[in-house]
């Protein structure tokens, strides 16, 4: 079978769900017509009409709010974020609006938010943004970030069948670069379930989206210059978290090193050390350490970007370290 | 443009001075039955009566939270809201519980959502008139300001989509129209010509801030204008005038043309919350308020001048106070929320999430680790841990 792209997967995705449920639609800014910035929707239009793929105002907080009304009626909105920075500007509409719905009004709210995040693209400080943290830090939102093309198109199948709102963020550096088969049939990926991306025995990195592709260029390196067996786990699904699976490999390997590209304080790894340190402390053999983000907005020129974020050096240094403790 | 139906004359306006009430207005004729003209002054002091009964149990700390007036504006809230078909959708503000019960939202209901029951409409998990339900056609609203523009605004695109001939009524009042949630909200529903009629009920007041601070706008209806959409403006205080400009919005929408913004003019007699003393009301405005524009009394005038009679008044506030007592008793009859129900229903999946062991009757987190054999340091039997 023929690889695809993860955003071609991304975009299979959505003709699929329109396909297969006439309540399914799309709205977003330049989506229609355009096919959207980085042409994710390219041909949903022509396909599926004005009224089912939707040229939106610039207007964040209405299109977040009308897909959560619309929700509410039955329909399964498909909201693109042109880039997810702009997410912010629906931070109440998603935080106290949609995440409370179902929990205060018993208003169901099946609806996605997806968009183009990360970095590692000399976009600068306003396309380029990883704002997880905020989102998974909210109940009653659900946070996925696929790092591979069929995780890509299965998890957004599954973000648009579930009952509950979920933020899909897609990484704008794998767009294009990384490519995979798709299973054969309806290829679903459930949320809240993590994936073994590297089997090892030594020290695990918990990590996921783009630095899954730098832990496993470190995995290699440590493999080849060390004799280290590293495994990767590959997050996949944000919130919920899959603690079985962080469990598991902490329980093999002993050593965990948590990678993101997201800024460090308040991150994803304070958090998943901490359920660490809760669940499984007695199976740790060394402190957990954590590669992310230094705390600054992101720069524009790539010596300063490069810098900034976690590169694979980093982790290998870093997996060096805990190997050593 | 069109902007049709707008009642000259009649408002003050946004930059008037809350002190000047609007003068007496004549509606429009409009096709009401005499039951439906009782009907509606049926709901008006049914709101009026019930919102007292609130005060009573206030101040005996049964209403554990904060308590929401909407004492002179019942008309604005029960006549928009009468315009209606049953299967349409509202989202009511803090203000209009009289739309609510319009709506089909039930005393008892009330009641047991301000005393915080466990079988309240939002089990203990909202405060006060914070509830809706899809099956009546209200939708609960939420207290950030102006947010339900857009979230009514994605239910009426539905209704769109579907080629279902309902119509979305939102209220916001003059402080939400500040916000941009609402100017967002209601830009993406006239460009999408959304069946959604927009109310601002301009009551002189957001919390403590007169509406001359909120906007430098003449009127709330000139905002129309820049929307492109059709407005109406109404003496809120008058039911029948309310009743007439909402469903001519309402009739719009369900043809097909589009969003109204809907101005009622109208005055809030009580503080944002009981708390509120209002002292930063001129002197003098409540109660020329009161004495010359209460809109069950003005009501009530044209009632009689129709030819109704005391006796059919005198048995409609009979039994507005007989469901009232009944409703209270029913209310006070039920119990607090269970705590554990405080963790079910976040998400579909899970349908619960998990008390944290601290709360869950459990001997200590260690006792419930698996160690490696030969772990570390800690013996826990040496240190008395069963």
């Amino acid at each position: 079978m023929a690889e695809i792209t993860y955003l071609e997967a991304i975009r299979e995705a959505l003709f699929e769900e329109m396909e297969r449920d006439a309540d399914v639609f799309c709205l977003g800014e330049d989506i229609g017509a355009y096919g959207g910035a980085f042409k994710v929707t390219e041909g949903l239009m022509a396909k599926y009409g004005e009224s089912r793929v939707i040229d939106t105002p610039i207007s964040e907080i209405a299109i977040v709010g009308a897909a959560a009304g619309a929700a509410h009626m039955g329909m399964r909105p498909v909201v693109e974020m042109q880039f997810i920075d702009f997410i912010a500007n629906a931070y109440d509409m998603l935080t106290n609006y949609v995440a409370t719905a179902r929990y205060r009004a018993f208003l169901p709210c099946p609806m996605v938010v997806r968009g183009p995040s990360g970095g590692y693209v000399r976009g600068g400080p306003f396309h380029s943004q990883n704002p997880e943290a905020g989102f998974v830090h909210t109940p009653g939102l659900k946070v996925v970030y696929p790092s591979t093309a069929a995780d890509a198109k299965g998890l957004l199948k599954a973000a648009i069948r579930d009952e509950d709102c979920v933020l899909f963020f897609e990484h704008k550096y794998l767009y294009r670069r990384i490519k995979g088969e798709m299973p054969a049939g309806d290829h679903v990926v459930p949320i809240g379930k993590a994936r073994v991306a590297r089997d090892g025995r030594d020290l695990s990195i918990i990590t996921y989206a783009a630095t899954v592709y730098k832990a496993l260029e470190a995995a290699q390196q440590l493999e080849r210059e060390d004799g280290l067996s590293v495994e990767v786990l590959d997050l996949r699904s944000l919130a919920p978290l899959d603690d079985d699976a962080i469990d598991a490999t902490v329980r093999k390997t002993n050593r965990v090193l948590i990678v993101h590209e997201d800024t460090r304080t308040g991150g994803l790894a304070g958090e998943i050390t901490a359920r660490i340190n809760e669940r499984c402390f007695e199976w740790l053999d060394a402190p957990v350490l954590r590669v992310t983000a230094h705390d600054v907005p992101l720069p524009y020129a790539p010596s300063l970007e490069d810098f900034v974020l976690p590169q694979t050096a980093d982790i290998v240094l870093a997996a060096r370290r805990l190997a050593a403790y | 443009m069109a902007r049709t139906g707008t009642v000259a004359g009649g408002g003050r306006g946004a930059r008037g001075s809350a002190a000047a009430p609007p003068a007496a207005v004549p509606a429009d004729d409009v096709e009401l039955t005499q039951l439906q003209r009782l009907e509606l002054y049926y709901w008006m002091r049914l709101t009026r009566s019930l919102e007292e009964r609130l005060v009573n149990l206030y101040r005996q700390t049964k209403v554990v939270g904060g308590l929401f007036r909407s004492l002179g504006q019942e008309a604005d809230a029960v006549g928009s809201a009468y315009a209606l078909e049953r299967s349409d959708v509202l989202s009511p503000l803090i203000r209009n519980l009289g739309s609510m019960l319009v709506k089909g939202a039930t005393p008892v209901e009330i009641l047991k959502q301000y005393m915080a029951k466990g079988d309240s409409p939002t089990r203990g998990r909202e405060l006060n008139i914070h509830f809706g339900d899809t099956a009546r056609g209200f939708i609960g609203q939420i207290s950030p300001l102006g947010d339900m523009v857009p979230v009514m605004a994605g239910v009426t695109l539905s209704f769109k989509m579907r080629r279902d001939p309902r119509v979305g009524l939102v209220y916001v009042g003059d402080g939400a129209t500040s916000t941009g949630a609402f100017h967002e909200g209601i830009n993406f529903a006239a460009v999408q010509r959304c069946p959604l009629v927009v109310v601002v009920e301009n009551n002189g007041y957001a919390y403590s801030t007169p509406t001359r601070k909120q906007t430098l706008a003449a009127q709330f209806i000139d905002k129309a204008i820049g929307y492109g959409i059709a407005a109406e403006q109404a003496d809120g205080n008058d039911v029948i005038a309310t009743y007439a400009a909402t469903r001519r919005a309402v009739d719009r929408a369900r043809r097909g043309d589009g969003v109204t913004l809907v101005e009622l003019i109208t005055y809030r007699r009580k503080g944002h919350a009981e708390h509120d003393n209002q002292s930063y009301v001129p002197a003098g405005e409540i109660d020329r308020w009161e004495r010359e524009n209460d809109p069950i009394t003005r009501y009530l005038a044209r009632l009689r001048s129709e030819g109704v009679t005391d006796d059919a008044l005198a048995a409609i506030d009979a039994r507005v106070a007989r469901e009232i007592d009944e409703a209270t008793d029913l209310a006070e009859q039920s119990g607090v929320p269970e705590a554990l129900d405080a963790l079910v229903g976040v998400y579909a999946d899970p349908p619960s999430e998990r008390p944290l062991w601290y709360r869950a009757g459990q001997g200590g987190v260690v006792d419930q680790h698996e160690r490696p054999e030969g772990w570390g340091t800690y013996d826990a039997a040496a240190r008395g841990a069963d």
